[in-house]
């Protein structure tokens, strides 16, 4: 594809939207990520990849704030945010989907992305009572960018559906929805294929690439399906065991002895590639 | 008067410009978006058509070109049609699920030079065949969602044909407005693929005369009044879908509504509650067949009710059709079963304002009929055919009745030739069919009579009634008239029948191929704890045979002797359009169904207990594959009497 590649060209040059500069984080005596920095292309799409147990789930929560790393440094557009709370960075413009799905199972689809938009609200309690026309409007327009993801997500007739009532692969694509109700510059997803069938990989594979070119949306996604990752990323970083072992494009990553060792050398572990 | 004795009001396009005119800020056409449903004025609708013309002007298209539209309901696609009516084009739509084998070839025939298409997915498809469409030169698409990457030169946006449309009148301000005004009444408004229960697809060509003078005479007719709303659902290659959200739109002033999206028609009808409906009976039968699964998942609270008055209706609509008055118990139960169940099941459907309903496109089950009537729906017949611009006669509210179609809509003539088949003679007659003059002369005799291939004869009220495809109906070998489709209705009824195909033409006894109906044989088997995989596990079940063995002796009590169904089978996958099995429309395509089942019919005339089958499955990008299985064979014993109580 002509256009990807021009669209990696551009990646590579432009500035780095996320910087991540040897980070360290030990749980008790288990290290869990050790001295690990990585760059996230500025509207490109980067796959963290890694056996299990490599440090992915962890280098991620640094990112979003829910650890704070021992050592290193977490900059989003040049700023410091590691030792930001998870709801300020949310507010600085960084998503994200979890592993296990996070939704409140009990709401519909429609509260469930007006949600994802809560930290974006500016009328609290009292204005909304006393400026009920500005609260109003804010509503509105608020509402109007969730119907917008709602469009995008092809997920107009599931709208008014509890996600308790949605099977896994839909709850995964409103788990997707809620985190671009943020609007957010950086996005990370972490296995948003996990559990899928082929179809729906497919389906959020195309969904990916949409968020990305469309809205101009940074990607960091981990993912085990070697497919999909070899497939719509720009730029991969490999971890194993807390450290980062290899990093470049998918096709130098494929041929980096290190990551051959460290997915084959063990013998089982990887994805079908 | 009619609308086509005016130079001002004898084209569709101009009668749009008509309503801009006289109603410009009334609703002209609406779509559902965003969860809003989002409306056009008449003027504004004129506007966006007068722009997307000047456009498809500057794109260089010209009197007499070929626009196809493909995809699901939208406004953009319903102008793109007007707009190049309005140059005197002509609009070819297509149906939006046809394989890639089957679009190139209307697309071709038709030498369709711009398409408009939906959405990514049909741009796809557009682009994978433009190699073979030596005529094509632009797609426009509207929705631009997935298309960031395209390059292809032929693409075209059509927010930007809407652009180089305003600039192209900068310099023309009168172009538009000129060209329309050349447009005749017998200017070919559109050409409809008909679906062809057997070859290829023949385009009929129907002039705006044709659509119009249907129209007129449907409204005549019929409560229809302007601002009436209107739900555009049916597939806009089928001309029933022209004639009401073009034609009878644009005449009556009926405001067309495009639902959100195919998943969201339900919801889309009861929120909209539009005044009137036409469904096809599929559509008819998968409502009653829903509302019986429900009330199956009720309590048996609910239940009961439900059941009480559903009987209690139907005991009083066949007294009522009888003639017989109803006794005041009964009166007082139906306003009771109004409130408690009528009513809300009305609310329920999205029927709740209708004030007419009509099935066609195919005949619906009489039970099926009644329990809507029942009900309080006015579920009406309606009879057409797309060479006819999909209308030849409907039923007046008083006149309704499961079993005919109605009278012929005015200023048409019907008779029935000496063979029992139905003709007919009016202003809606098509043109013939598009670069098939050999098929035309076959449909319309010499001195003007267009042969609907139905056999059919007038009752004593004068009320049509359709019998049958006119080449479908055979004879037992021992000489007993058979039509297949009226047993196979019969069959319908059931909630587990989805699909029955029965055979006898010059054949010793009735036998039908059953496609099970998999949501409600799974409900029933989930609920006995009987595993299963798939349809075809699913139809395999001795236990499923047993159901349905049951279920066909239930519609064999209600036929003579010598029409009963005899043997069956539970066929292991669903009737396909993309296999060719059956039409767009989602009717058997008989002879071919025949055809490719010429061993198992077999098996059902040599008494065989098994037979093995090798099909061929298309899927849906066009691969194909085989498939060979046993099936089982099965017999039914003559209906006993014990049986006639169901």
């Amino acid at each position: 594809m002509a256009a990807t590649s021009a669209r990696r060209m551009a990646a590579q040059e432009g500035e780095n939207q996320l910087v991540v500069k040897g980070v360290s984080k030990k749980f008790g005596g288990v290290t869990a990520v050790q001295d690990v920095s990585l760059e996230a292309p500025r509207g490109g799409i980067l796959s963290i990849i890694g056996p299990n147990g490599a440090g992915k789930t962890s280098l991620l929560n640094m990112i979003s704030g829910f650890y704070k790393p021992d050592t290193g440094n977490v900059l989003l557009d040049g700023i410091e945010i590691a030792w930001k709370k998870p709801s300020e960075i949310a507010r600085l413009g960084i998503a994200r989907t979890f592993q296990n799905i996070a939704l409140f199972s009990g709401l519909t689809v429609l509260d469930n992305l007006m949600l994802g938009r809560h930290v974006l609200m500016k009328s609290g309690v009292l204005s909304s009572v006393i400026y009920w026309g500005m609260a109003q409007k804010e509503d509105i327009a608020h509402r109007e960018a969730v119907e917008e993801i709602i469009e995008f997500l092809k997920l107009q007739d599931l709208r008014k559906l509890p996600t308790s009532a949605l099977a896994y692969g839909l709850r995964k694509r409103v788990e997707l929805g809620r985190a671009l109700a943020l609007d957010p510059k950086v996005l990370l997803l972490d296995e948003p294929m996990g559990g899928m069938n082929q179809d729906e990989k497919e389906d959020m594979a195309r969904y990916i690439l949409d968020v990305n070119q469309e809205r101009g949306i940074t990607v960091v996604l981990i993912e085990h399906d070697m497919g999909v990752v070899m497939d719509i990323s720009d730029k991969v970083v490999v971890l194993d065991r807390g450290r980062r072992i290899a990093s470049g494009t998918p096709e130098e990553v494929q041929r980096d002895p290190h990551v051959i060792e460290a997915y084959l050398g063990a013998g089982k572990k990887g994805g079908k590639s | 008067m009619s609308l086509l004795d005016s130079p001002r009001t004898d084209t569709l396009p101009k009668l749009l410009q008509r309503n801009a005119e006289e109603n410009p800020r009334a609703a002209g056409i609406r779509e559902k978006t965003r969860g809003v449903w989002q409306t056009l004025s008449w003027s504004q609708y004129r506007d966006h058509v007068r722009d997307f013309a000047s456009g498809l002007a500057a794109l260089g298209f010209k009197r007499g070109d070929k626009l196809s539209v493909v995809g699901d309901n939208r406004p953009q696609l319903y102008v793109a049609q007007l707009a190049a009516q309005s140059l005197g084009g002509v609009s070819v739509p297509v149906y939006q699920d046809s394989i890639a084998a089957e679009l190139v070839y209307v697309l071709n025939h038709a030498e369709t030079s711009i398409i408009v298409a939906e959405d990514q997915e049909q741009v796809d498809k557009a682009l994978l065949l433009k190699a073979k469409l030596p005529n094509l030169r632009w797609i426009v698409f509207d929705d631009p969602r997935g298309l960031w990457a395209y390059d292809d030169p032929a693409l075209r946006s059509f927010e930007s044909v809407l652009e180089e449309g305003r600039k192209f009148a900068q310099g023309k301000p009168d172009f538009v407005a000129a060209e329309l005004a050349k447009g005749t009444a017998d200017d070919i408004a559109m050409i409809a693929y008909t679906s062809g229960t057997t070859g290829n697809p023949k385009g009929a060509m129907l002039s705006h005369r044709n659509m119009i003078a249907a129209a007129e005479a449907f409204i005549e007719v019929n409560d229809v009044k302007p601002g009436d709303n209107w739900l555009s659902y049916l597939p806009m290659a089928w001309v029933g879908d022209a004639a009401f959200s073009l034609g009878m739109a644009l005449v009556g002033k009926l405001v067309a509504n495009c639902p959100e999206s195919p998943e969201t028609v339900q919801r889309d009808l009861r929120e909209l509650g539009p005044h009137a409906m036409l469904a096809p009976p599929r559509i008819w039968e998968s409502l009653l067949t829903q509302m019986q699964v429900k009330s199956g998942d009720a309590s048996p609270l609910k239940r009961g009710v439900y059941e009480y008055f559903r009987g209690l209706a139907e005991r009083c609509e066949l007294k009522r059709t009888d003639g017989n008055p109803l006794s005041l118990v009964e009166r007082l139960g139906l306003a009771t079963g109004e409130f408690f169940v009528y009513g809300p099941v009305r609310d329920q459907l999205g029927l709740r304002h209708a004030r007419w309903c009509y099935t066609g496109g195919a005949p619906l089950g009489p039970d099926t009929y009644r329990f809507f009537r029942s009900f309080g729906i006015n579920l009406k017949q309606v009879y057409g055919a797309t060479e006819a611009s999909a209308l030849i006669s409907c039923q007046a509210n008083a006149e309704a009745n499961p079993n005919t179609v109605g009278r012929p809509i005015p200023r048409i003539e019907v008779k029935i030739d000496d063979r029992g088949e139905v003709m007919l003679k009016g202003p809606n007659v098509f043109k013939g069919y598009f670069k098939q003059e050999d098929a035309t002369r076959d449909t319309i005799t010499g001195d003007g009579w267009l042969k609907t291939g139905d056999a059919g004869f007038f009752d004593k009220q004068g009320h049509l009634v359709i019998i049958d495809r006119a080449k479908d109906v055979g004879k037992l070998s021992d000489g007993t008239a058979f039509a297949p489709q009226f047993i196979e209705n019969k069959l319908k009824f059931s909630p587990f029948i989805r699909e029955a195909v029965a055979f006898g033409h010059e054949q010793p006894m009735v036998v039908a191929m059953i496609a099970i109906d998999m949501q409600t044989v799974g409900t029933w088997a989930e609920k006995r704890g009987l595993a299963y995989t798939s349809f075809m596990d699913l139809s395999r079940k001795p236990e499923v045979a047993q159901l349905i063995a049951g279920e066909i002796a239930k519609a064999n009590a209600t036929l003579p002797d010598v029409q009963q169904v005899k043997r069956f089978l539970l066929l292991n996958k669903e009737l396909e359009a993309d296999d060719a099995e059956m039409t767009r429309t989602r009717k058997v395509r008989r002879r071919f169904v025949a055809e490719k089942y010429a061993k198992v019919i077999e098996a059902f005339y040599n008494g065989g207990k098994q037979v093995e089958v090798t099909m061929e499955i298309t899927f849906e990008d066009g691969r194909k594959s085989t498939l060979t299985s046993q099936i089982a064979v099965h017999d039914l014993p003559a209906a006993a009497p014990a049986m006639k109580a169901a």
